[in-house]
């Protein structure tokens, strides 16, 4: 075991634990609300955001996988660099509308936002299925990241006592979200990002400066790696995958659960608008990690007999952490690895709570106790929280890593799906009605599956055959397609169709005042004036939050 | 706060990352290098600032719409 690293991995752990419990009295506030425990009151201005979001988006997975692509699998694996580079115009152009709406209403969870649009509590259910279903398998990979450096710091035990450390993490993990709720990751998240860019920033300069230069690393790589292959003949090859993977994922990166709880939590659209202009500061750290995947190439790691084992148990995913041990001393390497390991904490705590704040709004409030008093629902959604962490670490341990990896997968075709309920309908609601959007949904996720099935869920890229035509691209696009185009046809006659089912009569109750409003259609979006804030839509229930001066 | 309507066209300039980034084989290949990395690679760390900055400089220039309206 290497001693110091362990050290020194341990002391940044303790802090961060601290640091997360302390959280709960920052900005304190009642958090028996879910507004306050699970989106920190909507309060955080531009700088948290940054770090909340950079936190949030930029996982401890990325950091150890995206290098292990390109280690593994050269170019391709760079095309995490385009995808962050589409997200920001995205983040820029659709959410701060969005957070207007989920602000006016009271909403918390990107479900709530579309049952706001269409009072379709089928349709925010199936958007909550899916944000939880895409959610999941993504918490567990936070564990393999920190997996991955928990075994580079040379901790080797057998059964039980081999899991203890990924067990103890969760646990602490789970008590401070419980406690403190979003503002937890918050302030973790600037401890964490501070560590990381550190590290890869010390990375970048020493590893090719023992290596001879940027010149002398390329040239001991592969040529095929270096670019993407030429397409065969009527075929768009590597070139059409590559793209429409960056494209697709950017598509459906801030449809997760967890971007959305981050992105709401922000005080304004404004500090949205001024994070889409510097977030890419991370994308350009991701950018010079995934060139630490070279390094790590050019390095030679994988040949030197002491990370032998390390490669056995977790494939080139120890490419990185194979290189700072190789790279620099042990401290550094202590630093290095908290920093990924405090990195799966942050998102893991946001997509625990995004995923504990679908349940009990869109499941069990909308369906099983539609009365739910506001402390109730902050203390179902703190317990739901507790039961996702059980669960992903239970499936990260009884179940092989594979399992996790192609499910989170699926999860980024299924996410894809929810994107026209919530980035076009939220623009453009009337192009759309609640049974159009559950259809087109329902075909997006089927051909979705069906693609990735076809691919033995070993790869997203699916070779579509087109007119003579071999077109590879990324399945979520392609049943992206599929569903715009049946909400699209579908929307203008099932409007009506709906309309006549709410006229027959529903029992009233709370959502009763919805229903009779999704017999005019979509309510217009309030638009309020300069300077002043829209009328307050309480549709949401008793948990809406109560009004707050805007500073 | 919403956003004035003459921003509608402003707001095109965003396209211009995506055409930029989707067009693969400009970019897929080793020359010129910079720094000695091969082109594929810095062409596309170079556009993570180029798109900062085109969102940087239509906020701005949005922010200023916003405040003659008022």
């Amino acid at each position: 075991m290497n001693v110091t690293a362990t050290i020194v991995f341990v002391l940044l752990f303790v802090f961060v634990t601290i640091v997360g419990f302390l959280a709960a009295r920052w900005r304190a506030a009642d958090l028996s609300h879910l507004h306050e425990w699970g989106l920190a009151g909507r309060r955080f201005g531009t700088f948290v955001t940054w770090f909340l979001l950079g936190g949030d988006l930029y996982t401890a997975y990325t950091f150890v996988a995206v290098p292990a692509l390109i280690f593994g699998g050269g170019a391709i694996g760079f095309f995490a660099v385009p995808y962050t580079i589409m997200i920001y115009p995205i983040l820029y152009l659709f959410f701060p509308r969005l957070w207007r709406l989920a602000r006016d209403g009271g909403h918390i969870t990107t479900a709530d936002i579309v049952e706001g649009l269409y009072h379709d509590r089928w349709l925010a259910l199936a958007i909550a299925l899916t944000g939880l279903l895409a959610t999941m398998p993504y918490i567990a990979l936070q564990l393999i990241g920190m997996a991955v450096v928990i075994g580079g710091l040379g901790f080797h035990a057998q059964g039980w006592l081999a899991d203890l450390p990924l067990i103890i993490a969760f646990l602490i993990l789970a008590a401070f979200t419980y406690t403190s709720g979003l503002r937890a990751p918050a302030l973790i998240a600037v401890v964490k990002d501070t560590l990381i860019y550190l590290a890869v920033f010390a990375a970048i300069i020493v590893v090719p400066w023992e290596l001879g230069g940027f010149s002398a690393i390329f040239a001991k790589i592969p040529a095929a790696k270096l670019l993407l292959p030429a397409p065969p003949p009527a075929s768009t090859g590597a070139f059409s995958a590559y793209g429409s993977l960056a494209l697709g994922s950017a598509i459906a990166l801030f449809l997760y659960p967890h971007s959305m709880t981050a992105i709401l939590s922000s005080s304004s659209g404004e500090v949205i608008r001024r994070n889409a202009s510097i977030l890419p500061a991370y994308s350009f750290l991701l950018g010079l990690l995934a060139l630490l995947g070279f390094m790590a190439a050019a390095w030679g790691v994988d040949k030197m007999p002491a990370f032998h084992d390390g490669f056995a148990a977790f494939g080139p995913n120890f490419a990185i952490p194979a290189l700072f041990l190789a790279a620099f001393p042990s401290w550094f390497v202590g630093i290095a690895f908290a920093a990924i390991a405090i990195g799966a904490l942050v998102p893991a705590a946001i997509m625990s709570i995004a995923a504990a704040n679908l349940f009990t709004r869109n499941i069990w409030k909308a369906f099983v106790e539609r009365a739910c008093p506001p402390e109730r629902e902050a203390a179902i959604a703190k317990f739901v929280s507790l039961v996702v962490k059980a669960g992903a670490l239970v499936f990260i341990i009884a179940l092989p890593q594979r399992y996790a990896i192609e499910l989170q997968l699926l999860g980024g075709v299924w996410i894809s799906q929810t994107a026209p309920a919530l980035l076009l309908a939220s623009h453009c609601p009337r192009l759309f009605s609640g049974p159009g959007l559950l259809l087109g949904w329902a075909a997006g996720m089927a051909a979705g599956t069906a693609m990735a099935a076809a691919q033995g869920f070993q790869s997203a890229v699916y070779p579509l055959h087109l007119a003579g035509y071999t077109l590879p691209g990324y399945a979520a696009l392609y049943a992206l397609a599929l569903n715009l185009a049946v909400a699209l046809v579908l929307s203008p006659f099932t409007h009506r169709a709906g309309a006549r089912r709410g006229r027959g009569g529903v029992a009233a109750g709370p959502l009763s005042r919805a229903r009779a409003q999704s017999r005019r259609g979509p309510r217009p979006l309030p638009v309020p004036p300069p300077g002043r804030r829209a009328p307050r839509a309480r549709l949401s229930g008793p948990a809406a939050t109560p009004p707050r001066p805007r500073r | 706060m919403d956003k004035p309507v003459r921003s509608g066209l402003r707001r095109w300039v965003l396209i211009v990352p995506f055409i930029a980034i989707l067009d693969v084989p400009v970019y897929n290949r080793l020359e010129p290098e910079l720094f000695g990395l091969p082109f594929f690679y810095w062409y596309q760390l170079a556009w993570i600032l180029i798109a900062a900055l085109l969102i940087f400089s239509l906020h701005r220039s949005e922010r200023s719409a916003e405040d003659e309206t008022r």
